[in-house]
């Protein structure tokens, strides 16, 4: 007989549950009205003061009140509870923080959440459709085995998207040198070229 | 991290001005309690380790001035806005008709993340990648001025063996100045005593005594264009960067190649050298020694041994000069031989 384990019984993926945990915690910074959260903004700006951030991700707004040196990395994992953008090494040399930041990729461990106010955010969690239907980007992924351990993943597919975006996926050369800010210790990289030649028709202006 | 006041000043002069507020006579941009931020690829990472403290944090990309944002083409030559994109510019036809060096050595450079977000002058302020510099546990005479150099007897493989000096050896990584100076740019900028304009070859400092001083820029001083000359000629130009790996590193060495040729022979030629030295680096000796001569393997050769000659490795780095001699003499013959 197979034993439940720790973190069925309780009906919670340790996924979900970390993800509940994030979002419970970000429910105070996220303001509840415009009103309130500009007050302060308009006097002087002082230090340790939080400021009001309004950011668009995946289509949906949001108001956060932050500390002026959260990332848009940590903004989003920590106080939004998005976490399938992923923290490499918060330095700007892995990755695998990669979001589009309206229409371009960008690294959100480079950027103060702060500085993207007014923005268009696209996150890993916004590229499938509602019903569920993956962007052909992620189904390349899956169809090409294009991952092993998955933790660059979600950088490199959003990586992936902007490279198709930006004219630079013309050859496999072409993939390799556009998309060598993504490093997958795992090695999947010829898989994941063959992914983005495989998405490349079907990415453009997605 | 320091905590920080974040401001977004929306036009150039209430930049300089909130800046001034902050800064003290001889106060150095990268030392001063009001600092600009644009792409922030530099700027951020060397907040989170410590090594930049600003009080105050000026975001430049809300300025209203369109020409910021803009890439001029005239006769005369071409106009870089300081907040344009490094892919932007590596994009840019014109660019790559006119100066395929400066769309080389943008596109050679970072990653495809990074030139989306940043700016070119930004590029060309970046500060050094010395790990010593980085980690601030460490000696380090350009982060804590006479604190002492733990790289001089530490492991210098990265470092440069060009303009270095008993307080530092830290090289300039950039790769887009290296393309600048070659072809004579000029630096648009404006700060509490105007505008003015910086000869590009002026606009960093060598190390000497003090690499804490790092450019010729003022605290509230900000870069707002970058232009360069029309050299009908450099369509003949081309950026050679060697790495560890192909892609996604900063130079080992490279070499930034214009040349003005009549037949094999040349008529004036423009070198620059990257990943070898403290500053972005002119390499005049060897556009001297190739100046009318033939352009082939042994002239090449000849040129590459006077760029070095005053070059003073340390126990890890002496690989640089042979390194960067065949780099420039590689760079030197694939100019030669390009279809234009
Ligand atoms: C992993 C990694 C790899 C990289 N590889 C390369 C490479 O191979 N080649 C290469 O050349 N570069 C490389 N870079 C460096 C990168 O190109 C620079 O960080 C970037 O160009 C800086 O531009 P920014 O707009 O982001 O500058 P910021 O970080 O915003 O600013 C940098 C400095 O410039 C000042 N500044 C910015 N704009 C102005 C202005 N208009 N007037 C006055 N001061 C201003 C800021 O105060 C700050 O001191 C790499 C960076 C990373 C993180
Ligand atoms: S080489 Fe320059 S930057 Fe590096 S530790 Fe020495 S003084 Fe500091
Ligand atoms: S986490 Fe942003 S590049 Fe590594
Ligand atoms: S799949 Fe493991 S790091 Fe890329």
């Amino acid at each position: 007989m197979s034993q439940p384990s720790a973190l069925s019984t309780n009906g919670l993926s340790r996924r979900k549950f970390m993800a509940g945990t994030v979002s419970a915690a970000a429910a105070a910074p996220l303001l509840a009205s415009r009103a309130e959260a500009t007050a302060p903004a308009a006097a002087q700006p002082k230090l340790r003061q939080p400021v009001i951030t309004s950011l668009r991700i995946n289509k949906q707004a949001y108001e956060l009140s932050l500390d002026a040196r959260t990332s848009l990395l940590d903004a989003l994992r920590d106080h939004i509870g998005l976490t399938g953008t992923k923290k490499g090494c918060d330095h700007g040399q892995c990755g695998a923080c990669t979001v589009l930041v309206d229409g371009k990729r960008v690294l959100s461990c480079l950027s103060f959440a702060v500085m993207n106010d007014g923005k268009d955010v696209t996150t890993i969690e916004g590229l499938a459709s509602t019903d569920g239907k993956l962007h052909p980007m992620q189904q390349a992924f899956i169809d090409h085995d294009a991952f092993q351990c998955g933790y660059c993943t979600p950088g490199q597919i959003m990586s992936g998207i902007g490279c198709v975006n930006e004219g630079h996926a013309e050859s496999e050369n072409d993939i390799r040198e556009y998309m060598s800010g993504n490093i997958c210790r795992c090695a999947a990289y010829p898989n994941i070229v063959a992914a983005i030649l495989q998405a490349r028709g079907e990415t453009k202006g997605a | 991290m320091r905590p920080f006041v974040y401001e977004q000043p929306t036009d150039i002069s209430t930049a300089v001005a909130i800046a001034s507020r902050f800064a003290t006579d001889d106060d150095q941009p990268t030392r001063a309690n009001a600092q600009f931020i644009a792409g922030g690829t530099n700027l951020a990472d060397y907040m989170k380790l410590g090594v930049a403290e600003p009080n105050h944090l000026l975001d430049l990309n809300q300025l209203k001035e369109a020409a910021l944002r803009q890439i001029q083409v005239t006769d005369g030559g071409i106009r870089f806005g300081a907040l344009v994109r490094m892919g932007e510019a590596a994009d840019h036809a014109e660019v790559n008709r006119r100066y395929p060096v400066i769309a080389d050595s943008l596109r050679l450079a970072a990653s495809g993340q990074i030139r989306n977000m940043a700016s070119l002058a930004g590029n060309v302020l970046q500060r050094t990648r010395c790990e010593y510099f980085r980690e601030t546990s460490w000696q380090c005479n350009k982060r804590v001025p006479g604190s002492g150099c733990a790289a001089m007897d530490g492991f210098n493989r990265q470092h440069a063996v060009l303009g270095v000096s008993d307080a530092c050896i830290a090289t300039y990584h950039g790769d887009f100045a290296q393309a600048l100076i070659a072809l004579d740019a000029v630096v648009h900028a404006e700060g509490g005593h105007g505008a003015r304009k910086i000869p590009f070859a002026k606009l960093h400092r060598q190390p000497r005594d003090t690499p804490h001083v790092e450019t010729d820029l003022a605290a509230e001083e900000i870069i707002t264009a970058i232009e360069v000359p029309a050299i009908p000629w450099a369509r003949r130009s081309l950026y050679l960067k060697i790495r560890d790996r192909e892609s996604y590193a900063f130079a080992l060495a490279s070499a930034a190649v214009a040349l003005d040729l009549d037949g094999e022979t040349v008529r004036e030629a423009r070198i620059a050298l990257g990943g070898v030295a403290t500053v972005p680096w002119r390499a005049g000796a060897a556009e001297e020694a190739l100046q009318g001569k033939k352009l082939d393997e042994a002239s090449a050769g000849a040129a590459a041994d006077a760029a070095f000659a005053g070059a003073h490795p340390r126990q890890h780095n002496a690989f640089k000069i042979e390194l960067g001699k065949r780099t420039l003499v590689r760079a030197l013959l694939e100019t030669r031989d390009m279809k234009v």
